[in-house]
């Protein structure tokens, strides 16, 4: 395969020195080996550079606090006490030395690539990896992504702060949120549905509930499996009558967050008393970290219920139940019910739509958007080349990028949805020049 | 007796010929120590400038809130802390014994040909992410709890509040097993080489007096290790106090205050990790840097009352002498 | 020398000990009993220990083959992909976490020990106490403000910073502890001989107490080396080649609990290979630490 080559070659020339001084590069040799303009110039580590990037940035904060103020003075006493303050900074600082004027002018790359960051979602990971590799070995040799699964929250709060070139995010964000990072914009990017994995022995044939069914189960209403609501939507299925051991996510995350989104859209009870977010005050149950908790205490406990996204659930073969929609139809769990979920609905200009409980008859009423967020003016993107790869890439994702997410069990927004988000596209600018020119 | 090597420092001696390296030194040292101070002060102010919001929201009824609901912004952190404290104490109570005892064996009874390769294990223990401990909770030890340890537990001890309700797996009693495991290679490594810096003189001297093995360890050797050994705990109890990972993947994530250990619970550091990420900007995330305020303050009063001890221990013994 | 006792044991010993034969049975039998705790205790430490490196070692050494150490990660449905940034990553990080903790902790611990005055001492002793108090995220959290944001990029120095800080309280405890336990006769009797006070606590005190203090680096550094949650708002982590320490960088700790949570088998088999080369990683360090400490010590 042609880009393990690459890779190797990569590998070779850093074995070369990670080998010999794997510390020293640390510190920065490979700096030395860098283009100047990978390197950012507010980046440039002498210690004075240091001080004197850090107060400005400090200042015009306007809101200055006692912490960014200790901040700004630690460093310098740190590096000044640790003993080796020329072996920590001296590398680092001379190939860059000169290159420090901003360079916001599009940059000639050599043979290195532009490495483009960005964190936020975990949900839509197995995607992203797939895209930008394909896009990096197919499309753009010369552009590289970097995307790390931090979470909603984390992703959001940094590019905000933008020390990101993009973030992924599950939720859409809040007015207050926006109101924080005036510009940004969201890219609803792919659909993914959460499905209710279950432990029951005995019971073979996939179950069948409804809205009101989860949310009185996951409210302790119906505490036993062969209460008469369950029982009623699952004729000639023999119902164990063990308690109900209700398991959710115990660490925040945009499945929680499309998952009592749902249940506060079918159950008014619900919505008063515990409401929707990434993280809820659960009146019953207990909690799992991630996917693999939840999905590993269902697997460990009998009579257990608990939600994971569809490909958790499919990948770990783990049994998952059918719904009755709000159409009152019952639906599976696959890629063309979660694109079924977006079908009609009214889509506002920022994106922020939410698709739970649909009125279509095929819709899994389970599904969520995640988004891409970029700033519509990226001057948070340190070069313009930067700049237009990945305003190339969300071009190429929407158009090129179908195939793919179906394999991995996420829905494309359908054609309307889609000719909105290219409008969208198209008025995304680096310092007010466009950006995407198709 | 003649009060001489006694163990730690000497009072300050004017030292001889070639010492004007000495001020020097002695800068160079304070000027480092100085630096930790000053992170600590940066930090401790971090800390406090990040929770402001709930600081000035909630005031001390945070203390003893006990809602945690992100949705309606209303956050308490009493059972959180109860679930730090109790699975803490657990864990450092049987850490202890089990590392102290590992200990004594390592640095005392352990023919040499098993000392080396025994002691790489034990530091090994502390290698292992603790996400893997999570998960080997879930997979091995929970289970076996369940099928082994609770049904014995529940028949011999079920009448009593501690092992009340239905074991699932997850619990109190499994968070704190686990935390054990994760505390041990700490203090059964570190008590082992402040038991290793004993003297030899200090057992010749017992047995020469003619005493037991038992009697040159808990006589002889233990004593002189003690602030060490004290050490060593507070380190495995700073590790017990701020562990998440595992912990979370183990302990049910409810927060409750109960009795019960076969129960669920919730900890301060492992909701703090679970929801930091995801925490909108505002009084979430400001609540939860105040669990970590909390968090910090239980380790200082746990470290002053152990400093305490040791300085009253050291006093009665030092009365006792003469 | 060899003939004092430290008093502190010896009086309350004697006394008992001047009981006499009668009850010397009895001592005999208390003595077998503490004993056979100790040998309890060593087993308790045993099964555990064994289960859990038996249980990651049979779930990650399959995962362990030429592309784990030599390729990038790569998309879930590449089985040629491995982890060999995160790995150099986690030792470029770890190194500069040393860099910076060792001279603080070992300094810090030796002004304690050797130098401080009293009220000094405890705001030191305070400060140590607060720093392995903290609780780890929110190092990443505090080092985010202090070297993330005014970088304005997440970054190989950030992550070493935040590790420093996981690592310095264990340093300068175990330096301290270490240092007060080398009996006050071998700095005596350098000082007798006229060495200056730098050179006793540099080429005698510190070095008898080197021991302890690498076993104090060694789980340093282990703790640092297993910690995801300061690494996640500092180092970030990557997915290509780290090309700086201004730019971000991955860690093992980072792809085990990215990967752990995925549904894909092809990364959740580099988690536990990474949970396992992690471990080794640290086993190797060890041993040779050791043997460095011991060939020292021996000499």
């Amino acid at each position: 395969m042609r880009f393990n080559i690459t890779r190797r070659t990569q590998l070779a020339t850093l074995t070369g020195f990670t080998a010999a001084s794997l510390l020293l590069s640390a510190c920065g040799s490979d700096a030395a080996t860098a283009v100047p303009a990978t390197t950012a110039p507010v980046t440039d580590m002498t210690p004075t550079a240091m001080m004197g990037a850090m107060t400005p940035t400090a200042m015009m904060g306007g809101a200055m606090t006692p912490t960014a103020m200790m901040g700004a003075m630690t460093p310098t006493a740190m590096m000044g006490g640790a003993m080796t303050p020329t072996a920590m900074m001296g590398g680092a600082m001379t190939p860059t030395a000169g290159a420090a004027a901003p360079t916001n002018t599009p940059v000639k790359v050599g043979s290195g690539s532009v490495l483009i960051n960005g964190a936020g979602a975990t949900f839509p990971v197995p995607i992203y990896s797939k895209w930008f590799q394909q896009y990096s070995t197919a499309v753009n040799k010369d552009v590289a992504f970097n995307y790390q699964p931090i979470g909603s929250g984390g992703g959001i709060t940094a590019i905000t702060a933008k020390t990101v070139d993009f973030a992924g995010s599950d939720a859409a964000l809040s007015d207050k949120q926006l109101a924080a990072a005036p510009g940004l914009i969201h890219i609803p990017t792919v659909a993914g549905a959460v499905v209710l994995a279950y432990n029951l022995k005995g019971v073979t044939q996939p179950l069948i509930l409804d809205g009101a069914t989860v949310a009185g189960i996951f409210n302790g209403d119906i505490t036993s499996w062969n209460d008469a609501k369950i029982a009623a939507l699952n004729p000639g299925v023999t119902l164990p009558s063990g308690d109900i051991a209700v398991v959710h996510r115990s660490d925040g995350s945009g499945t929680t967050n499309i998952f009592t989104n749902y249940l506060s859209a079918v159950s008014p009870d619900w919505k008063t008393k515990v409401g929707a977010g990434t993280t809820v005050n659960w009146p019953v149950g207990l909690g799992g970290k991630g996917n693999p908790g939840v999905a590993g205490l269902v697997q460990q406990t009998d009579s257990s219920i608990g939600y994971v996204e569809l490909a958790y659930a499919v990948q770990n073969k783990i049994a998952y139940a059918k719904m009755k929609n709000q159409a009152g139809q019952t639906v599976e769990a696959t890629v063309d019910s979660t694109v079924a979920a977006a079908n009609g609905i009214t889509v506002p200009a920022d994106f922020r739509i939410s698709i739970v409980n649909s009125a279509d008859p095929a819709a899994w009423p389970i599904a969520g958007f995640t988004y891409l967020l970029v700033y519509k003016d990226m001057n948070n993107i340190k070069d313009a080349a930067r700049a237009q790869a990945l305003g190339d890439f969300l071009w190429w994702s929407e158009h090129d990028g179908e195939a793919m997410a179906k394999d991995l069990l996420y829905a494309r927004p359908a054609a309307d949805l889609s000719t909105k988000i290219e409008a969208e596209l198209r008025s995304i600018t680096y310092n007010g020049a466009p950006v995407i020119t198709k | 007796m003649a009060v001489m090597s006694k163990p730690g420092r000497l009072p300050a001696l004017e030292a001889g010929r070639g010492a004007t390296g000495d001020p020097a030194f002695r800068r160079l040292a304070l000027i480092l120590a100085t630096t930790v101070i000053l992170v600590v002060i940066a930090m401790l102010i971090n800390m406090t400038w990040e929770s402001r919001e709930s600081l000035n929201h909630f005031g001390l009824g945070f203390l003893v809130g006990q809602v945690w609901d992100p949705v309606h912004t209303i956050f308490g952190a009493l059972p959180f802390i109860y679930g730090t404290v109790i699975t803490s104490l657990i864990a450092l109570l049987l850490a202890g014994f089990i590392g102290i005892g590992t200990a004594i064996f390592l640095a005392e009874l352990a023919p040499g040909w098993i000392r080396t390769p025994l002691s790489f294990l034990v530091e090994l223990l502390a290698a292992i992410p603790s996400v893997v401990y999570g998960v080997w909770g879930i997979f091995i030890l929970g289970p076996f709890l369940k099928s082994y340890v609770a049904p014995g537990l529940k028949a011999t001890l079920g009448g009593t509040p501690f092992f009340a309700g239905t074991f699932y797996g997850p619990s109190i009693l499994t968070a704190s097993l686990v935390l054990t495991i994760m505390v041990l290679p700490i203090v059964a490594a570190v008590s082992r080489d402040v038991i290793l810096t004993v003297p030899p003189s200090q057992r010749e001297a017992m047995i020469g007096l003619g005493a037991t093995r038992w009697e040159v360890i808990s006589r002889a050797v233990l004593p002189y290790a003690r602030t060490g050994i004290l050490g060593a705990l507070i380190l495995g109890l700073g590790r017990a106090l701020g562990e998440t990972m595992a912990v979370t993947m183990l302990i049910g994530n409810r927060g409750q205050i109960t009795p019960s250990l076969f129960k669920f619970g919730d900890t301060l550091a492992s909701v703090l990790a679970n929801q930091f990420a995801e925490a909108q900007a505002g009084l979430q995330r400001s609540s939860l840097i105040e669990l970590a305020l909390i968090l910090l303050v239980i380790s200082l009063a746990v470290n002053a009352a152990a400093r305490l001890l040791v300085w009253r221990a050291g006093r009665a013994q030092g009365a006792g002498r003469i | 020398m060899a003939t004092q006792v430290q008093p502190v044991a010896g009086t309350g010993a004697v006394r008992d000990l001047r009981r006499g034969p009668a009850n010397f049975q009895a001592r005999r039998v208390r003595s077998s009993v503490m004993l056979g705790l100790i040998y309890a205790a060593v087993v308790a430490t045993l099964i555990p220990l064994l289960t859990v490196l038996t249980w990651v070692f049979i779930q990650g050494l399959p995962a362990l083959n030429w592309d784990f150490f030599t390729q990038l990660p790569g998309p879930a449905d590449d089985p040629h992909q491995g982890v060999a940034n995160s790995i150099v990553g986690t030792v470029q990080l770890l190194g500069i976490a040393s860099l910076i903790s060792v001279p603080l902790g070992v300094g810090a611990g030796i002004y304690i020990s050797e130098f401080g005055g009293s009220r000094y001492n405890t705001l030191l002793r305070f400060a140590t106490d607060v720093l392995s108090g903290v609780p780890s995220i929110t190092i990443g959290v505090f080092v985010y403000a202090l070297v993330v944001l005014p970088m304005r990029s997440f970054s190989m120095l950030a992550g070493g910073i935040a590790l420093a800080l996981v690592m310095l309280p264990i340093l300068i405890r175990t330096t301290e502890e270490m240092l007060r336990l080398v009996p006050g006769s071998v700095r005596e009797a350098a000082l007798a001989l006229g060495a200056p006070m730098w050179k006793t606590i540099m080429r005698y005190a510190l070095p008898a107490a080197l021991p302890g203090i690498v076993t104090g680096g060694l789980l340093a550094m282990a703790r640092a080396a297993g910690e995801t949650a300061p690494l996640l708002f500092t180092a970030l982590g990557n997915n290509q080649w780290n090309t700086g320490i201004t730019q971000p960088v991955d860690a093992l700790t980072l792809k085990v609990f990215f990967y752990a949570g995925q549904p894909y088998e092809v990364w959740r088999r580099e988690s536990w290979g990474g949970a396992v080369v992690l471990t080794l990683m640290i086993l190797i360090t060890s041993i040779l630490a050791r043997v460095a400490t011991n060939r020292r010590a021996g000499r």
